[in-house]
């Protein structure tokens, strides 16, 4: 590898977590005004023309809030854990193909990376609700690791299924072996379960029971103020993003647009973020419209009724590619 | 040496992962540097009853970590059986194209007997949150 290529690999990566930072900074911004017009409400409406700005200000005022650490809190971890998440959640991107051969980095085990590093983002929940040694935090992390690990199973289960229809655990191959159908159509199944995996995966509604505020107050983030907290936010919808890009990929066909001479001069990266946006307003959707669930059911569902739908989702999958042959 | 097509992409290539390690520094340098960036600009005026555990507003009672439910440490244990399953089935569906009939009936067998330990699991009440 030459400096040129290392150094283009560098400029890549800075516009790439530059983008992707502002992308997650508007994404609060978007999750407020989505979920304010379908409670009929306006959202945030001061800073700025119908508050563009409002995460600018909201985070020049994390920047200016006061660090408080606990007395009782275990320093070290406890400063530590927050950064877990951001490069657990921040690193995850260096695989998602962009474009075809637009991708940061093109690894072989693109799935199996992603997987990884969601698992390690849940030690920065554990420890963070661990280091504070508050009730409302340890509970907190507690159930969200559990609630983590739990909902790993299911989703790593359900992609075995779309590694079989591309043969490649590659996300680039597997965006080309979409060109033709996406893997949606293929396998509807793996697909709801990923779907509610990923929900569950990032802690949102109606799986957010470590953030419930009418139990545990802030669940792992109980203790933690200023900018820890933020990077604690900024994780979680880091990882939102990571978890829509990987599913746009997986079953959505990733940068493939719609088959219409017009947009043949569209780029294609449009297309890719065109879906995520689409997958992420499904998530606020969902916030705003289901109940939370009761902690007994949420582990109940991923145990008794995901983990046996993906495992059936590929023994019917070999079976069918067996037969079709 | 900088390999980027995907027709390469199954052999393993230790220069593949250089951007990776790219992407590390840099999420490290962000997670530290919002950190550090503050650390002029904000006020630091703590005193005693700023610094308790949140606890309604009241001096905190008792130890926070005290017991929990023994399931946290089954749910655990569960993870890493089925997770390294899971994990093993990776290989095997990228090469499922390759491996036939054979390959099919192997993981059958394979799927069947980790079922039977799921359902004993189930049978013994581990999934249940009472």
């Amino acid at each position: 590898m030459t400096g040129v290529e290392m150094l283009i690999i560098v400029i890549k990566t800075v516009i790439v977590v530059s983008v992707f930072m502002l992308h997650v900074m508007y994404a609060q911004y978007f999750e407020r005004k989505v979920i304010a017009h379908m409670q009929a409400r306006l959202g945030p409406m001061r800073v700025g023309w119908h508050g563009i700005l409002q995460p600018i200000a909201d985070s020049l005022k994390l920047f200016l809030k006061e660090d408080i650490i606990p007395s009782s809190a275990d320093r070290p971890i406890f400063y530590v854990a927050p950064i877990i998440g951001v490069i657990a959640a921040l690193s995850s991107l260096a695989v998602i193909p962009l474009w075809e051969g637009l991708g940061v980095a093109n690894l072989n085990i693109g799935i199996l990376y992603i997987l990884a590093l969601s698992s390690v983002g849940s030690y920065c929940v554990i420890l963070g609700g661990w280091a504070s040694n508050s009730k409302y935090s340890f509970l907190g992390g507690l159930r969200s690791s559990a609630q983590v690990i739990s909902y790993e199973i299911a989703m790593g289960l359900s992609l075995v299924g779309v590694m079989m229809m591309a043969g490649s655990a590659n996300l680039s191959d597997i965006v080309k072996a979409q060109s033709g159908h996406w893997f949606i159509w293929y396998q509807p199944l793996a697909c709801f379960v990923f779907v509610m995996s990923a929900i569950a995966e990032t802690n949102r509604a109606p799986f957010d029971l470590t953030e419930a505020e009418t139990e545990l107050v802030a669940g792992f983030a109980t203790e933690y103020s200023g900018m820890r907290w933020a990077l604690f936010f900024m994780a979680e919808y880091a990882g939102m993003f990571i978890m829509t890009a990987l599913g746009t990929i997986c079953f959505l066909g990733g940068w493939n647009g719609p088959d219409f001479w017009i947009f043949a001069y569209v780029p294609k990266i449009v297309w890719l973020v065109l879906k995520i946006y689409g997958c992420i307003f499904i998530y606020f959707w969902i916030r705003a419209t289901l109940p939370r669930y009761r902690y007994d059911q949420l582990m109940s569902i991923g145990w008794k009724i995901f983990i046996p739908l993906s495992l059936a989702n590929i023994v019917v999958t070999g079976l069918v590619k067996i037969i079709w042959k | 040496m900088c390999i980027k097509n995907s027709n390469m992409s199954e052999t393993f290539v230790p220069s593949d992962y250089f951007p990776v390690v790219i992407f590390f520094i840099f999420a490290l340098l962000i997670g530290f540097g919002t950190l550090l960036l503050g650390v002029v600009l904000r006020p630091k005026r703590p005193y005693t009853q700023k610094l308790y555990p949140y606890e309604s507003g009241n001096p905190p009672v008792g130890e926070p970590r005290y017991k929990f439910s023994v399931k946290f440490y089954i749910i655990a244990m569960l993870f890493v059986v089925f997770d390294v399953e899971a994990v093993f089935l990776y290989p095997w569906a990228v090469a499922y194209n390759k491996l036939g009939i054979f390959g099919f009936a192997e993981m059958m067998l394979f799927v069947f007997i980790l079922l039977i330990g799921y359902i004993y699991v189930w049978k013994k009440g581990a999934f249940d949150w009472e």
